[in-house]
């Protein structure tokens, strides 16, 4: 099984193929779909093992290292090298020649390459057997052998083995920075589907049942519409090393709003860290805000909480009980205190941090933060993670809440 | 050459005339062909995977059946309905043969494919429009190619397993175990050479020049980060029918874009590119001139 190591290169690089799926390609290899073709291996190996766009670039990358780590694994002796390293131009080909070349299966040319390695002993130029340049020999480098293996250079004929190189699918992974078709996608997950109140819809189970039970007497049963229970309350840090993240926080809020079916959605603005008041607008005006005591009251617990924030700040700015720098302090509540509360009435929290998840735990404000609230990158990923954690299933452990030093309420 | 022999012993996707597929995905129909998986095509709105299933059974000389997935879609739909609420009804005022339930029995557009004489393709259409199990709910049916109408206890068993091509927008995720089940494919976006090859499938008429602004100006929309939904291929060739239709020259399309509605189809979107042209924002008048995947 030449190529087992290939599947567990994949599975190792993070992709989910399972051996039902690269049964599944034998199969297909079997049946020759890849028409023994290198570019035909890698459409058909793709289509089998990889279920989502998101992985085409990993499959990419490992594809391109598997298969150039077939060279390196060949010992090639200096003086071959040397050859290589000076080719002579190859002879245009006739498609008559072209087609006579035979086509090989990748396994057969590693055979046969390594058979004819071990007979060569010379420099070798425009031959069709020998490894060597300008040639048609399927070994070697700048030749114009369809399926060939190169062997050390730069590419000169484009073939086939060199698609993955473009990495044309890089835009697809889902580690990266948020657009808003992508932050829509992870929020339709923001479901919980109850049937409470609202209009009615006919219950056609239960009127077969009921009219049934009534002897063929029609009785039409209604219950109430199944609908999205989810109310969303959003907290952002807004200003200063906020600033770079304008973009894809914008897109966030956008998405959000324009999200139909949640429930309910209110945000709120803050500066650093929650304070005694949250702000209405991104200005931060008095006459724009609430008292976040009044936010607990308003907004109860089954409220989820969604916090974007990068949680840096100088210690003294969460810690100290006037920690607030940018306002005149109206009470001597630190801010870790308020966050504390925040945390402990809503049911439902998670910290979306744009900066990057390596940057965190350079913050010691960060560190601590991320003690209280689950913590997610605002990526893709991260929002879906993030959404999970606000509906899925409940985290078995909880938190230490406060951090040592700050003041209680 | 036992591989070439092998290929030919089930029957071959080529593409059609009416419809141009890359290499990888005709060679991910004929991997779902010969494994007699369903294949699973995704990718951006307006790349033509609906459009694929019709052409595959074109290409084939096959029979299509389509399953066109809603929100409420349910999996017994695709088998079987029971009209019971008919039967009531009949019961009640005596139409009808009520003693035979197989007279209330529909099959849905799996059970028809599975019980035809011949292979068929049936296609699936946007099965990330359903509920989130949707997926899982027809797994068993879709890998035995059989199932059982529990009222009556018939088997319906496929006689020639049908090729079947399922088609989602990404709007919700498929589950790991229906996903291992498919051959998976996706449509990229074309490139301006296969762009100029759709085109002229559909309007094999319009002059150079004309179709060079056209696809100057499309590449260049598909650029615009401020846009919320980008013009697609269909919408495309809906534009090229507008112009053809008003007699539009090359020389007008250098620096306006009549027919916008054709391609933006989002209020706020249509806003910022008249707002962009008010300020005499500049359009670019060839393809070289753009950055992004439209340049070669």
């Amino acid at each position: 099984m030449v190529f087992l190591d290939f599947f567990y290169a994949l599975r190792s690089a993070g992709l989910k193929s399972t051996l039902q799926e690269w049964r599944m390609l034998l199969t297909c290899l079997e049946k020759g779909l890849h028409k023994s073709t290198v570019e035909g291996f890698y459409h058909v190996a793709r289509a089998c093992l990889v279920k989502s766009e998101s992985d085409f670039d990993t499959f990419d990358l490992v594809f391109a290292d598997y298969f150039e780590g077939i060279e390196g694994a060949i010992e090639l002796s200096p003086e071959l090298l040397d050859w290589l390293a000076n080719p002579k131009p190859a002879e245009e080909l006739t498609p008559e020649e072209l087609a006579a070349l035979e086509h090989l299966d990748i396994e057969e040319l590693m055979k046969k390459f390594q058979e004819t390695l071990a007979e060569q002993e010379e420099r070798h130029d425009g031959g069709s057997k020998w490894v060597g340049t300008g040639g048609k020999s399927p070994y070697g480098h700048g030749g114009t052998h369809p399926t060939g293996i190169r062997v050390g250079g730069g590419p000169g004929k484009r073939s086939a083995m060199k698609v993955y190189e473009d990495r044309q699918f890089s835009d697809y992974r889902t580690d990266v920075a948020l657009d808003t078709r992508n932050v829509k996608l992870a929020l339709r997950r923001l479901r919980q589907l109850t049937r409470t109140d609202g209009p009615e819809e006919l219950d056609i189970d239960g009127t077969i049942d009921k009219t049934c039970k009534e002897a063929g007497e029609i009785e039409l049963v209604f219950r109430p519409k199944r609908k999205n229970d989810v109310r969303l309350l959003l907290l952002m840090d807004v200003g200063g090393t906020m600033d770079p993240y304008f973009e894809p926080v914008s897109r966030l809020l956008t998405a959000l709003h324009e999200e139909r079916g949640l429930r309910d959605f209110q945000a709120y603005y803050f500066h650093n860290c929650v304070y005694e008041r949250v702000y209405t607008s991104g200005r931060l005006l008095r006459s724009e805000s609430m008292m976040t005591a009044d936010l607990l009251r308003t907004y109860g617990e089954r409220w989820k909480l969604m916090i974007v924030g990068d949680a840096a700040m100088h210690p003294s700015e969460l810690n100290s009980a006037r920690g607030n720098i940018n306002f005149r302090n109206e009470t001597e509540t630190s801010g870790v205190s308020w966050l504390d509360r925040l945390q402990r009435h809503f049911d439902r929290s998670v910290w979306l941090n744009p900066d990057r998840p390596v940057e965190w735990a350079m913050s010691s404000t960060c560190r601590q933060i991320s003690g209280m609230f689950p913590m997610y990158h605002l990526s893709v990923n991260g929002l879906e993670d993030g959404v999970k954690g606000l509906v899925g299933a409940r985290p078995a452990t909880i938190r230490p809440i406060m951090a040592p030093g700050s003041s209680r309420l | 050459m036992s591989n070439a022999a092998a290929a030919e012993s089930f029957g071959q996707f080529e593409g059609t005339s009416g419809y141009i597929a890359s290499r990888s995905l005709i060679d991910a129909v004929n991997c779902s062909l010969a494994l007699e998986r369903p294949l699973l095509v995704k990718g951006e709105p307006g790349t033509g995977k609906t459009l694929l299933a019709h052409h595959v059974a074109e290409g084939l000389g096959m029979e299509m059946d389509s399953w066109h997935i809603k929100s409420t879609s349910k999996a017994e739909d695709g088998l079987y309905v029971y009209d019971t609420v008919q039967r009531l009804n009949d019961a009640r005022f005596g139409d009808g043969n009520v003693g035979d339930i197989r007279s209330y029995i529909r099959l849905g557009p799996l059970g028809r494919v599975f019980s035809s004489e011949k292979r068929q393709v049936l296609l699936i259409d946007e099965i990330d429009k359903a509920d989130l199990e949707f997926p899982n709910d027809i797994l068993r049916e879709l890998d035995e190619m059989q199932f059982t109408v529990m009222e009556t206890g018939d088997e319906v068993k496929a006689k020639q397993r049908p090729m079947v091509i399922i088609t989602s927008n990404n709007e919700k995720e498929l589950p790991d175990a229906f996903l291992r089940r498919c051959v998976f494919h996706f449509i990229e976006f074309p490139d301006v050479d296969q762009m100029r090859d759709i085109v002229d499938v559909h309007h094999p008429q319009v002059e150079k020049a004309l179709l060079e602004q056209v696809l100057t100006k499309f590449y260049w929309l598909r650029e615009q980060k401020e846009l919320r939904k980008k013009p697609s291929t269909s919408e495309l060739i809906d534009w090229i029918t507008a112009l053809l239709r008003a007699g539009v020259n090359p020389r007008q399309l250098e620096a306006e874009l009549p027919f916008m509605g054709a391609l933006l189809k989002n209020e706020q979107d249509t806003k910022v590119i008249s707002q962009y042209l008010d300020r005499d924002g500049k359009l670019p008048t060839s393809l070289d001139e753009l950055k992004g995947p439209g340049r070669r």
